[in-house]
């Protein structure tokens, strides 16, 4: 099985007047397969409104599931026993990195989730040491994070959830708010921490530039999946993403009309090295 | 009606040792009707310069005329000048805070003095113009989509119907319709009514698309100022100070390295296939997609 296993998810928001009637219900989650091997980095692509950020709380047993079920790491997260040990597999980065940084110091920041869990001093000196260099913000751990940068920051924030020692990550939308340097130091730092330390990554994101290095994609639109695989697979079908509010990067963007137009360009095109050789095989 | 910069300097915290040069001997003309895009990267002085703009902090030394007149004169008129040059903040869907969207437009031109009459009228309006679904006018802000929420406060500002519009990246967090909603409405308003538009924004590609002129901010100094193709002719100089060209700037670029005699002043992806499309196919110039009519060429 799967570290993230999903099936026939179904979550709804019930909205009640002030005596508890129901005045309106949104399925915000409709009927969700899911399957995540562990050591993949998985992005999950859809705009405001899609469910993503629904689905990543269920994962972080922030939510229940209405109906259907969710096992992380092989644990069913709708059991009242097992909410502690899924936070724990499975740790979470939100979008706005300042609503989640609560110390006054780097170093004690990061510290703060596993002194929590009651891990040994010296063990956390080790865990936080370790997470800094595993983000490359070690050099930060004395200093105050209301002077970092967005991008720095929120480093930061995926170091305090590696000190967890999580098999897996979800980040939602954890470059919304940043700068392109930011952003760029950011999904950087998931993909060492997939790369080197095995940590599996669920990116929520409606930035198409971000995915291209992901090993398998969902798009979702409504609370459903509606398309799923690598990227190559799902920026061919630009046509299709639009029609889901989503937008393929220029480069795509430009290979899918120059094949339009009638020039011999290859389906999927995901990066500029490709469309130059593309083009110049053209050329001749 | 126009806004000149004179040799703006802004140090924050002067005299302490937090003390940043956030401007630097700024000088700059905002003519009537133009369309600018403002970019730099994170602490480039964007948003201390355009706070400069309607009065909101005042430079250090320097001066600012607003049509000819000192804004800095003691009997200048701050309030006239905040009425007639809007500032939509980064986020601006915080700072809703009326019980419903149509009292949260309307506050603003109550506050400039209008009758409730009045103000009610250019709420109906600005939200009109922002295109949002009339059964939700008398329905909590705070029940919306970012998005939405987003173009209520931009209609706040609409609503007092100012002559330059100033939107400090309002886009950041939007997904690519939520994007494009708030910059056809801008663009849109600056068509339509004339209004002065003047965006900060990290998306080279966004501005490339919309604006007539560009303004490269880098340490509080103007580094750039013109049109987007001359500006992204400076691609390098601009990688070195954290910004980076659009990418079918780079694309263009490595074409020409390869031999291929292509435009490497396309800083759109529909300027970049009508010169890829007269190369490859020696098709003429003027052949062009309809849905991409409404870029900017060089």
């Amino acid at each position: 099985m799967g570290i993230i296993k999903a099936k026939q998810l179904v979550h709804e928001y019930i909205r009640r007047d002030e005596e508890g009637n129901v005045e309106s219900i949104q399925t915000a989650l409709d009927h969700i397969d899911l399957d995540v091997q562990p050591g993949q980095f998985i992005a999950i692509l859809g705009h405001n409104g899609s469910g993503k950020s629904t689905l990543a709380k269920h994962i972080n047993a922030l939510l229940a599931p209405t109906e259907g079920s969710l096992w992380v790491d092989g644990k069913d997260v709708t059991q009242e026993e097992n909410i502690l040990p899924v936070r724990k597999t499975a740790g979470m980065v939100f979008q706005n990195p300042d609503n989640q940084i609560i110390a006054s110091v780097v170093e004690e920041d990061v510290g703060f989730g596993p002194e929590n869990i009651g891990v040994p001093t010296d063990e956390i000196w080790q865990r936080v040491e370790e997470s800094l260099k595993s983000v490359g913000m070690l050099q930060y751990r004395h200093h105050s994070p209301n002077k970092l940068s967005g991008g720095q920051k929120q480093r930061v924030a995926i170091a305090g959830v590696m000190a967890m020692e999580p098999k897996c990550i979800v980040l939602d939308e954890p470059t919304a708010m940043l700068d392109p340097n930011g952003r760029k130091e950011v999904l950087h730092a998931a993909h060492e921490l997939n790369q080197k330390k095995g940590v599996t990554i669920l990116l929520i994101t409606h930035y198409m530039e971000e995915v291209v290095d992901a090993d398998y994609v969902y798009v979702m639109d409504k609370g459903h999946v509606v398309m799923q695989g690598t990227p190559r697979e799902i920026f061919s079908q630009v046509g299709t993403l639009k029609e889901h509010g989503l937008d393929v990067p220029q480069i795509t963007l430009l290979a899918d009309l120059l094949r339009q137009s009638g020039l011999d360009i290859p389906l999927g095109v995901l990066t500029r090295e490709e469309l130059v050789d593309a083009i110049m095989k053209i050329a001749g | 009606m126009s806004l000149i910069l004179d040799k703006i300097n802004y140090v924050y915290s002067e005299g302490t040792a937090y003390q940043i040069q956030a401007l630097k001997d700024v000088n700059l003309e905002i003519r009537d009707g133009q369309f600018i895009g403002v970019i730099g990267h994170t602490g480039s002085g964007k948003s201390t310069l355009i706070q400069h703009l309607n009065g909101l902090v005042k430079a250090t030394s320097g001066t600012i005329y607003f049509n000819g007149q000192d804004i800095y004169d003691e009997d200048f008129d701050l309030r006239e000048l905040r009425n007639r040059v809007g500032l939509v903040f980064q986020y601006p869907e915080h700072q809703l805070f009326e019980t419903t969207i149509f009292d949260d437009v309307s506050f603003g031109p109550k506050n400039q003095g209008l009758s409730k009459e009045e103000a009610g009228l250019r709420a109906f309006e600005a939200l009109r113009s922002v295109g949002l679904p009339e059964e939700l006018y008398y329905q909590s802000p705070f029940d919306l989509s970012g998005g939405q929420k987003r173009r209520v406060a931009i209609a706040g500002v609409l609503a007092m119907k100012p002559e330059v519009l100033i939107l400090d990246e309002p886009t950041a967090g939007l997904d690519p319709a939520g994007r494009d909603e708030i910059l056809d409405l801008v663009a849109r308003m600056h068509k339509e009514k004339g209004i002065t538009v003047i965006l900060v924004s990290h998306s080279m590609e966004d501005v490339a698309k919309y604006v007539e002129r560009i303004i490269v901010m880098n340490h509080g100094q103007v580094m750039f100022d013109n049109t987007p193709c001359e500006v992204f002719k400076h691609y390098k100089e601009l990688e070195q100070i954290g910004l980076a060209a659009p990418q079918v700037t780079y694309l263009m670029h490595e074409l020409k390295e390869k031999g291929l005699n292509v435009n490497t002043e396309a800083t759109t992806v529909a300027e970049a296939r009508e010169s890829l499309l007269e190369v490859l196919l020696g098709r003429e110039p003027n052949h062009r997609g309809s849905n991409l009519e409404e870029e900017n060429l060089c």
